[in-house]
């Protein structure tokens, strides 16, 4: 039995791992959905920030000096997809798309001297007891520093929406943005300030894949995984827990497929290949029936009259 | 103070000035990005917009435009149509794909019989499986409410396996010792997609996206199918009460894409590109996105869109081969253009005015 080569403690640890890009990604989108603005250019976020984090943990040495610069590039993205929808007031799906697009492009200029070469390596932090825990311990407590990171980022985006008067105003613009204006909340800045958010996750999210879960930069390194991010929003509901829980599924997935592949059952790779996009699919259909959660101004465009 | 004041009606101006502009701002930005990049930022642009037209190897490069130019633009209209009545299709790269495959297997299932039959029936397989593919989301949309956006878009990856699948399984060349890639329709005469008339570049793609773009001015102008389209895109409750079946626009918007870009894909694999192999896409899905945009959603502005497209994806090669361009500067380029349009088009919808500050 070929499925009996599988370590179920080193499949759970490699879920969590593979679940971490995803996870950065669609919480950045989650809050910027909940602010009422739907960027669908995450996948051209993730890209420019795993070559953004590469480069500059390649140049000085350092993986965490990468995160940042990865954080920073996704931002800069995020930036001029604020300026678009935001200020010149263009339409949310094609300025996403063109985001993306753009992204594409920027990245595999940027990554033109980067094939081939491999990362610093970025340290698993070992919790003294925790870490030497049978099973447990190997599935959760021996990780690196961004794994942690992310979960803190999801604890801390769910006491900020939940509990803050920050968050409340933020879910206000999202739901309502002329109501919020009305109330005199500055609309169009926070919205500017939640997308930048979103692309700085994002960014996180894909240089997490090209130095921790590949690790190495290839053109179009990031396959669809921006994409998966934005289906997992609409997945959860646009509520952060669930967030967590579809990324552990899309993880799931995508390394048990892997890890198929990997103990040569008798399906031909591609078609093991194309299961994390199927089960996507697979999940919007089951979730898609109930659309009352969305944010009320989502995707709509803000322009202030008066 | 700089203050936005919405028009009242879009601009008909703007609506036709924005597009050049775009052009105009990305070559400045484009200049600038290829003077970064250590090269003559004239002649790069030069190289890409002038010697493919007027150079001394025009006469290669001329031809290629129609070849180039064809399925972009057969692709766009097809999303043109949905773009129009907000039924986003973004995922015509995997329609294309899935058209190329479904068309070429009905070639290799016949091979070597000859018959004048075969190529029409290839046509129609192309179609259907691009329609088929196209419908996927159509039928999740309407059935589950699910997001027609992500849904075509993860089909594109699934196509994309499928293509590698069927590049390096069942449609492998059984003579082709080894390699991947199916046999060359280019030497199989009842499957070629031939040059019409030799030396211009001229194949039934190139005809059939001329037919599309009339079939859509006509559609769009003088049709009430059109009128509901244009009608559920620009007041989407207006169009319910004037009885617009969303469904049904869902359907034929999502249906009619696919099978264009279906046919934009046999095409390809039938002529220029001659058989199905692992990198047989190239984008043209995704580049069509931009060329719909470029082209102002209607017809005859596709057209000329898709031939300004397959200009920068020709002078784009030819600027790799004699400068040492990068072809990602390209991808970056093309990808700038449509953020400069969508930046612009502030001016068709919204007035600038110059307003001081009232006092209260």
């Amino acid at each position: 039995m070929v499925l009996s080569s599988i370590d179920p403690a080193l499949l759970l640890a490699s879920l969590i791992v593979a679940s971490t890009p995803i996870l950065l990604a669609a919480l950045g989108e989650l809050v910027v959905e909940r602010a009422g603005v739907l960027n669908l250019g995450v996948e051209g976020m993730m890209i420019t920030g795993a070559i953004c984090g590469f480069a500059m943990a390649v140049n000085t040495g350092s993986p965490l000096v990468g995160f940042v610069a990865a954080a920073a590039g996704g931002a800069i993205l995020a930036l001029l997809f604020a300026l678009l929808t935001q200020v010149a007031l263009a339409n949310q799906v094609a300025s996403g798309l063109a985001l993306t697009l753009f992204g594409l492009g920027l990245s595999s200029l940027l990554g033109q001297g980067y094939v081939g070469i491999k990362p610093p390596p970025t340290t698993r932090l070992d919790l003294p007891i925790l870490s030497d825990l049978p099973f447990v311990g190997r599935v959760l407590f021996s990780h690196d520093l961004m794994v942690y990171v992310a979960l803190a980022l999801v604890a801390l985006v769910w006491a900020l929406l939940k509990y803050t008067r920050a968050g409340l105003i933020l879910r206000a613009v999202g739901e309502n943005h002329e109501a919020a204006h009305a109330l005199g909340y500055k609309v169009v800045r926070i919205r500017i300030l939640a997308i930048l958010f979103g692309g700085a996750c994002a960014g996180l999210g894909g240089a997490y894949l090209s130095l921790v879960r590949v690790p190495q930069w290839t053109e179009g390194m990031t396959s669809g995984a921006g994409w998966i991010a934005l289906a997992l929003v609409v997945f959860a509901s646009w509520k952060v827990g669930r967030v967590l829980l579809g990324a552990w599924l899309f993880g799931g997935v995508s390394v048990l497929q892997l890890n198929l592949q990997a103990a040569g059952v008798a399906i031909p790779v591609e078609y093991l290949s194309m299961s994390p996009y199927l089960i996507t699919i697979l999940v919007l259909v089951i979730m898609s029936a109930d659309k009352s959660r969305a944010p009320g101004s989502l995707g709509r465009i803000f322009h202030a009259s008066h | 103070m700089l203050k936005l004041e919405k028009r009242p009606q879009p601009s008909q101006l703007w609506t036709w000035a924005t597009p050049v502009l775009a052009v105009l701002i990305t070559m400045v930005a484009g200049g600038a990005l290829f003077a970064a990049l250590g090269q003559d930022p004239v002649a790069a642009i030069s190289t890409i917009f002038w010697q493919p037209l007027f150079g001394e190897f025009a006469f290669y490069y001329r031809p290629q435009l129609l070849i180039k130019g064809a399925p972009l633009v057969l692709i766009a209209i097809g999303l043109s149509l949905g773009f129009r009545a907000g039924i986003w299709n973004i995922g015509a790269e995997g329609q294309y794909i899935v058209g190329a495959l479904a068309g070429a297997g009905v070639a290799l299932a016949f091979y070597p019989a000859e018959s004048a039959l075969i190529f029409p029936l290839m046509v129609l397989a192309g179609a259907l499986g691009g329609w088929a593919w196209g419908m996927i989301p159509a039928i999740l949309k309407l059935r589950f409410g699910t997001n027609e956006i992500l849904v075509s878009l993860m089909l594109v990856y699934v196509a994309e396996q499928l293509l590698a699948a069927m590049a390096l399984g069942l449609m492998k060349n059984p003579e082709g010792r080894g390699f991947p890639g199916s046999r060359n329709l280019r030497q199989y005469d009842s499957a070629h997609n031939a040059e019409l008339i030799t030396g211009t570049g001229m194949h039934w793609g190139v005809v059939v996206a001329l037919i599309a773009v009339i079939f859509a001015y006509v559609l769009l102008s003088r049709h009430l199918l059109g009128y509901h389209i244009r009608l559920a895109g620009q007041a989407p409750r207006a169009a319910r009460f004037a009885g617009v079946r969303p469904a049904r626009l869902v359907l034929f918007c999502l249906g009619t894409s696919g099978a264009l870009a279906g046919l934009a894909g046999l095409f390809e694999v039938a002529g220029p590109a001659g058989q199905v192999s692992i990198d047989f896409n190239v984008g043209y899905g995704f580049t069509a996105i931009i060329v719909a945009f470029l082209g102002r959603l209607h017809p005859f502005g596709i057209l000329l869109a898709g031939l300004l497209m397959a200009l920068t994806y020709i002078g784009g090669e030819l600027a790799q081969s004699n400068m040492g361009l990068p072809a990602a500067a390209i991808q970056l380029f093309q990808g700038m253009l449509l953020f400069f349009l969508l930046a612009v088009d502030l001016l068709t919808n919204y007035r600038i005015r110059l307003v001081t500050k009232e006092v209260a």
